[in-house]
């Protein structure tokens, strides 16, 4: 005797929110009624485990059923298959689309291809984040990264329409495209101890500082927010002036230093250090029209500005210090014409330094 | 030229790719009604086409209108092959035909495959232009409405219920005839789609002619059934009540005057005697079958049917009891009563009603459950056209329903249904119904003719037990029962336990909740053929009913309840075996005695000390103490007499019966069978009779949080809070080839049923406190070895604290103030619900970009107010049709004018077109698909009703090849019974409606072949579309209402 067939239609979708995460996280029907179980699930309604194991199943049938409207989080709105009240699709959508930041971690800055997806075992290993999971959220990836990409207009404000996403997750996938699309590196192990969040928080003050979208006067572009503003890069060499000129250079490390006497207990190892760390920072700028090093842009603060600092004990607060000083005594400088693209370079390393000076 | 019909294609949406060169697809459509086809443009390489064709014109006749659906095939051109087809669209236009119902069908349609389901959406706007000639002879019925509710239609009044209306129409089945050896199955399906969508147009055109010639203006209870007999052929049948039924103002009460109108057939002298020989069975408590014939063949030649029927009309026992002084005087009365009543119903051939609940008043008695079955065998429709065969089996059937309510003393059936079950050549034809009396006051007035001058006989029962009363002559009784007088009004007699397939009367005295009872049973049966086999089922079924109807008995008396209220036994037959499924709502009925316990008697007497017995007996007790916890039941009477032990009870009740009885000295007879209480003891003879108890316990009580019935109101709950969801759910078992014995079957298949219910409750635990209402059960044998049974229920959720507050106010609920409960209630409760409404409502807008609810309802008005004047305008052409016929010539004149005024602003009817693709393009951008409420009951709590917007019957077939890739069995019917829905709901919401009440999935046949990754399933499904509004929102929502009112109002003045 044997179950042959079994199934629950509601006319309202009826859809478990415990489950659907159980889906989303990838556990197998039997798996998922091992974890109900224990949840204590039972206790409601004098289950047993047969009944259980019936929901499970009519449940993990509708969201397959579903994943195809999901793909597409707009057709949701407006099929007619399933009845689902609009609190409950946005819910539906937002979960399907969040993602774990162990995963997103692991892929972030990679090229979105076929050659990546075959190494999701490795990673799926590594995080713990089961297969069929890492699956999803890589073709999430995918999809969006393809959708956008043939859009104009604001990359946030495409991504959160079209896929109809919250604020803040819009903004995170914002963050992967724009990863993926210049392919930051993000892997190498120095870079390990940043969080998605560090630097999801960077990509957002790259998207809107350093891009084409972000000038204001091209609304409407293509790939507006992906990539970078081709001009501003080449506008950036001429910060190299602050080095080469050697006056400049020696001006500039006196304004800072007076303004940062007295206020620190690292003042002697910032005054040795300025010339070191003011080269790095104006050679990661003067570089960046080379793709490859945009790539290494934040291998590069990382190795030329964090790295120094940490080993000489700078805290946070001193960073921050030294950063702000650093940046407006350039304008002190009577022979350096180049304010608006110092402070257009400098605003976002600033903020990214910040967020990325950390344990 | 009677009408012309006019459909326009507007734009698709989410089509499939089907070229996969482009990914894109060629999308054009063929719109087709009768024999006229017409084509759009191809719309190229767009997944979202759109189309905006010109408005395609039909011009046919009201009959073919009534009989043909719209049918519209949405294609792929391709330049170099055959066109592919991307699906089709079945619209029936019938809701267009009567006036007050909807004017314009306009919005979304799935498009649906027989093979790959639903392929993307159209928008597809369709209007009818009726011409009247009332003079010609007519062929066709447009204008009469048709109804699946049981009861009058919300909005209604009946001013006259005219009786029993039923057609029946047979052809081939296209699935059998030779040609599908040769064709793909998609076109072999669509064939069969086709050719049922047409029979039941015809159906419902003939049964609407009947109406009209009894002279009533609509059908309520409308059923429609489908037989797929195989090889012998396909008959749809319907069954419904004729009535004649005004539209109530808004704002006014419902009035509930009804008038029974006598036929002009001549009238049976024959009273309450049966008119066939009955012999009486054998069979314990009252059990009274009637064999008649148990082999006749039907007709002369080869063709042989079995003929085999039982009633079982003593389930059901009634009192209108003539004891005492009271019952002296209304002996003759009752009879003068009879004598009138009879004249005006039994003049018609079957005083059958498809209602399960009435007016007050209009039930006077019950007389109880009456069934007839009978096998039969099939054999090929020679003549589609005389289908005559079907059309005696069922005669047949319908007289002996009449006799045996006629044994019952009453004169007319109520709640009355019939079915079948099929398979193979085997074909067991059922019918049953309530044998009832209905009040002689609304048929005097109904028929003048009858010159009544008897005004001394006023009804003496009070409404809350009146029709508990029997109708039949106590001394003449027709099966042994246990009379006393009736507990409310003591004056007239009623008997034990009541069984009826009706609906508890809205007035009836219960107390605490009811709760839904189920006996089921299977019986082995041995692989036969023909003859053998249909006596081989013949024989087995009046033991099937019997045993069926003993589980019942036992199960109320364990629930401590003494009613039974919907109850439908189904008997479904497979190769090997016959299932039984008796589903009921229990309740607890004050008028009638409070039941006896259940008493475990050993073989002996001497094996009442037996320890084993005796912990039966004390499991059973404690589970009757638990139910009447559980349900609350606690009349007062019942508590003088001590509650403690149910088991002395019976005997100590019996007592008080007997004296009671021993004063009016006729009752001797009946003494004796008080004596032995045989309803009661069940008696521990063998092995089976302990199991039999054993699955008597089986059964679990709900959890806490939930009741279940299976009627349209729960017993004892009526302040019902806004949720409601309803849903289809279907099981199939195979067993494994041990050998079963009747036992294990039992065991497994009520472990099936058990388990459903366990499924639901969990499903639903969201929604507790909340009870789970219409649980209709429908068990099938597809093939040896599988047992499928299909439920369809709604879940409402209710207001706790108020339920109790009440109950334990006022543990009886007496007639009248429950009435007004019903209506107090109700509108307390939706004045949360609405306002949660509108929360929601405004959530929603505010997050997904276009407001979800507004903008469909702004559309609807919009949409009703333009349909107004298209009336108007209809009506001036119409005028100019009468008086001058070139038709064409005005209608144009008039459409050209109607174009120029189009410029203006939105009061003319012809922008419709350019309102309805604004609202298409706003839906299509946003979101907004309208929410369709769908639930199997005839009302939606706090929501009332303001327009029925006409029937929904379709029928869909779904098949597969690739039956692992779409998930397995359960992945192709869970898809299959989505879209259902979806095209039941879009169908609604293109008529302008937003809720389906009267809901039925009458048919889910479900065939596999795992071997060859196959499976095709059938869906039937009906109801009625409405529209309607919150209660608290009426007022301020009286825009909505009032368009909808003026549409109506417009569309009366034109005809």
């Amino acid at each position: 005797m044997s179950v042959e067939l079994d199934v629950f239609v509601g006319n309202t979708t009826i859809m478990d929110e415990e489950v659907y995460q159980l889906w989303l996280d990838g556990y197998t029907v039997n798996d998922a009624v091992k974890v109900r179980m224990e949840g204590g699930v039972m206790d409601e309604c004098e289950a047993s485990k047969d009944v259980l194991l019936s929901d499970t199943m009519d449940q993990y049938r509708t969201f397959q059923m579903c994943e195809r409207l999901l793909h597409s989080p707009a057709k949701l709105a407006n099929q007619l298959l399933f009845q689902i009240p609009p609190h409950r699709q946005i819910m539906l959508i937002e979960r399907y689309y969040a993602f774990d930041d162990t995963f997103v971690r692991e892929v972030l800055g990679k090229k979105l291809s076929k050659g990546t997806k075959k190494d999701l075992d490795d990673i799926s290993a590594k995080t713990g984040v089961t297969l069929k999971s890492c699956r999803r959220q890589f073709d999430n990836f995918k999809r969006v990264f393809k959708v956008v990409e043939e859009l104009k207009g604001p990359l946030v404000e495409n991504i959160r329409q079209h896929f109809l996403l919250s604020d803040k997750l819009a903004r995170d996938y914002a963050a992967i495209v724009f990863f993926a699309n210049n392919r930051f590196e993000t892997g190498k192990r120095k870079l390990q101890y940043l969080s998605f969040q560090d630097f999801a928080f960077c990509a957002g003050q790259l998207i809107s500082n350093w891009t084409v979208g972000a000038v204001g006067e091209y609304n409407m572009v293509e790939d507006m927010d992906v990539d970078l503003d081709k001009e501003f890069l080449q506008e950036l060499k001429e910060l190299k002036i602050l080095i080469t000129d050697k006056d400049l250079l020696d001006q500039h490390k006196s304004l800072v230093c007076t303004a940062l006497r007295g206020k620190t207990k690292v003042f002697p190892e910032m005054e040795t250090s300025f010339k070191n760390l003011s080269r790095g920072l104006i050679n990661i700028a003067a570089k960046l029209t080379n793709t490859k090093d945009v790539r290494d842009f934040f291998i590069d603060l990382v190795e030329k500005f964090i790295e120094p600092c940490r080993s000489d004990r700078w805290t946070a607060a001193d960073m921050k210090l030294y950063l702000t000083h650093y940046t407006n005594s350039a304008h002190i400088l009577d022979t350096f014409k180049h304010q608006v693209v110092w402070d257009r370079y400098m605003g976002v390393v600033k903020s990214c330094i910040f967020k990325m000076y950390h344990d | 030229m009677p009408g012309k019909l006019k459909a326009k294609i507007v734009a698709g949406r989410h089509l499939p790719v089907m070229d996969r060169a482009s990914d894109l697809t060629d999308a054009f459509v063929e719109v087709k009604f009768g024999n006229t086809t017409f084509k759009t443009d191809v719309c190229p390489k767009s997944l979202n086409p759109q189309w905006n064709s010109e408005w395609f014109k039909f011009e046919v006749d009201d009959e073919d209108l009534q009989d043909e659906p719209l049918q519209i095939t949405v294609l792929d051109h391709d330049t170099y092959s055959a066109n592919d087809a991307i699906g089709k669209v079945y619209i029936d236009i019938d809701p267009l035909l009567y006036s007050e119902a909807a004017s314009v069908i306009s919005g979304w349609f799935p498009i649906y495959d027989t093979i790959h389901g639903i392929r993307g959406e159209i928008n597809v706007i369709v209007k009818v232009e009726l011409f009247n000639d009332l003079n010609r002879f007519r062929q066709s019925s447009c204008g009469v409405k048709f109804f699946c509710t049981t009861c009058i239609p919300q909005c209604y009044r009946a001013t006259l219920v005219h009786g029993f209306v039923e057609e029946l129409v047979v052809n081939e089945d296209p699935e059998y005839q030779w040609i599908d050896r040769i064709r793909t199955p998609r076109a072999s399906n669509e064939a069969r789609q086709r050719l049922i969508s047409l029979m039941s147009g015809e159906l419902q055109r003939k049964i609407g002619l009947k109406v009209l010639e009894m002279g009533g203006n609509a059908v309520v209870g409308y059923l429609q059934c489908f037989d797929l007999e195989g090889e012998s052929g396909l008959v749809v049948r319907a069954i419904g009540t004729a009535c004649t039924l005004d539209k109530l103002s808004s704002g006014s009460a419902p009035n509930t005057n009804t008038h029974m109108h006598p036929n002009t057939a001549p009238a049976s002298n024959a009273c309450n005697s049966p008119s066939k020989d009955g012999k009486e069975s054998p069979l314990a408590h009252g059990c009274r079958s009637t064999h008649n014939s148990p082999v006749h063949s039907v007709c002369s030649s080869q063709r042989l049917s079995q003929n085999f029927s039982v009633s079982v009309p003593t389930l059901i026992f009634t009192g209108m009891g003539s004891g005492g002084s009271a019952g002296k005087e209304a002996g003759p009365l009752r009879t003068l009563l009879r004598q009138q009543t009879q004249t005006a119903l039994e003049q018609r051939e079957f005083p059958f009603f498809t209602l399960t609940s009435f007016p007050p008043g209009f039930l006077l008695h019950v007389g109880g459950v009456v069934s007839a079955r009978s096998v039969k065998l099939l054999d090929r429709i020679h003549n589609p056209d005389e289908p005559e065969t079907r059309d005696a089996w069922w005669e047949e059937i319908r007289q002996e329903i009449k006799s045996h309510a006629r044994a019952l003393g009453c004169h007319a059936v109520v709640g009355y249904s019939e079915s079948t079950s099929i398979c193979e050549e085997v074909c067991i034809l059922s019918a049953s119904g309530t044998a009832a009396i209905l009040n002689p006051r609304y048929m005097r007035e109904g028929c003048l003719d009858i010159g009544c001058t008897d005004h001394r006989f006023e009804d003496p029962s009070p409404p809350s037990c009146g029709f508990c009363h029997i109708p039949y002559d106590e001394l003449n009784m027709p099966f042994p029962a246990q009379l006393t007088y009736c507990y409310h009004c003591r004056r007239q007699k009623v008997p034990d336990v009541l069984f009826t397939t009706i609906d508890l009367p809205s007035e009836a005295a219960v107390a605490g909740k009811g709760c839904l009872i189920q006996a089921r049973l299977c019986r082995l049966k041995k692989k036969a053929q023909g003859e053998t086999n249909a006596t081989a089922i013949s024989n087995l079924l009046p033991f099937m009913e019997y045993e069926l109807h003993t589980q019942l008995m036992n199960k109320l008396k364990l629930r401590s309840m003494n009613a039974l209220f919907g109850l439908h036994i189904q008997i479904s037959v497979g190769e090997n075996m016959l299932l039984g499924l008796a589903s009921a709502t229990g309740v607890y009925l004050t008028a009638l005695p409070a039941p006896g316990g259940i008493q475990i008697a050993g073989k002996t007497p001497g094996d009442l000390s037996n320890e084993h017995i005796s912990s039966i007996q004390k499991r059973i007790n404690d589970t009757i103490a638990v139910n009447k916890e559980l349900y609350q039941i606690n009349p007062p009477e019942l508590a003088e007499e001590g509650v403690g032990s149910p088991i002395p009870e019976p005997r100590h009740r019996s007592r008080l019966f007997r004296s009671h009885s021993e004063s009016s000295d006729e009752l001797s007879e009946l003494d004796l069978s008080h004596g032995k209480k045989d309803a009661f003891v069940l008696e521990i003879d063998d092995t089976d009779a302990v199991e039999d108890i054993h699955s008597l316990l089986i059964d679990a009580p709900p959890p806490t949080g939930f009741y279940s019935c299976n009627t349209e109101n729960m017993p004892g709950i009526s302040n019902w809070t806004s949720g409601v969801q309803m849903f289809t759910s279907v099981r199939v078992l195979r067993l494994s080839n041990a050998n079963l014995t009747n036992q294990g079957l039992n065991k497994i298949f009520t472990d099936l049923c058990e388990n459903l219910l366990k499924s639901f409750y969990f499903k639903l635990r969201s929604m507790i406190p909340c009870c789970l209402c219409h649980l209709n059960f429908t068990v099938a044998v597809p093939e040896e070895e599988l047992i499928q049974v299909t439920v369809t229920a709604v879940a409402m959720t209710y207001d706790k604290e108020q339920t109790q507050e009440k109950t334990a106010e006022k543990p009886v609920n007496k007639g009248s103030l429950e009435a007004e409960e019903q209506l107090q209630f109700p509108l307390e409760l939706c004045a949360d619900s609405s306002s949660s409404n509108i929360q929601t409502a405004s959530k929603i807008s505010g997050v997904a970009e276009s407001t979800n609810i507004s903008p469909r309802a702004a559309s609807v008005d919009y949409g009703s107010f333009a349909d107004r004047c298209s009336t108007w305008l209809e009506l001036l052409r119409l005028k100019a049709h009468t008086i001058r016929r070139g038709s064409v010539k005005t209608s144009r004149r008039t459409q050209s004018l109607a174009h120029s005024v189009s410029s203006l602003e939105r009061c003319s009817p012809l922008q419709e077109g350019r309102s309805r693709s604004l609202r298409s393009s706003r839906s299509f951008g946003g979101s907004s698909v309208t929410v369709v409420k769908m639930t199997p009951l005839s009302f939606l709590p706090g929501i009332r009703i303001i327009k029925y917007l006409g029937i929904i019957n379709m029928f869909f077939i779904r098949e597969t090849t690739s039956l692992r890739e779409e998930g397995g069995v359960s992945g192709f019917l869970h898809s299959f019974i989505a879209e259902v829905f979806a095209m039941v709901r879009a169908h609604v919401a293109a008529l302008g409606g937003n809720a389906v009440v009267s809901y039925s999935m009458k048919e889910c046949v479900f065939m596999e072949n795992p071997n060859k990754n196959q499976a095709q399933c059938l869906i039937n499904v009906s109801g009625d579309a409405v529209i309607c509004i919150s209660e608290t929102d009426q007022e301020s929502s009286a825009s909505t209402a009032n368009t909808g009112q003026t549409g109506g109002g417009g569309t009366d003045g034109a005809t």
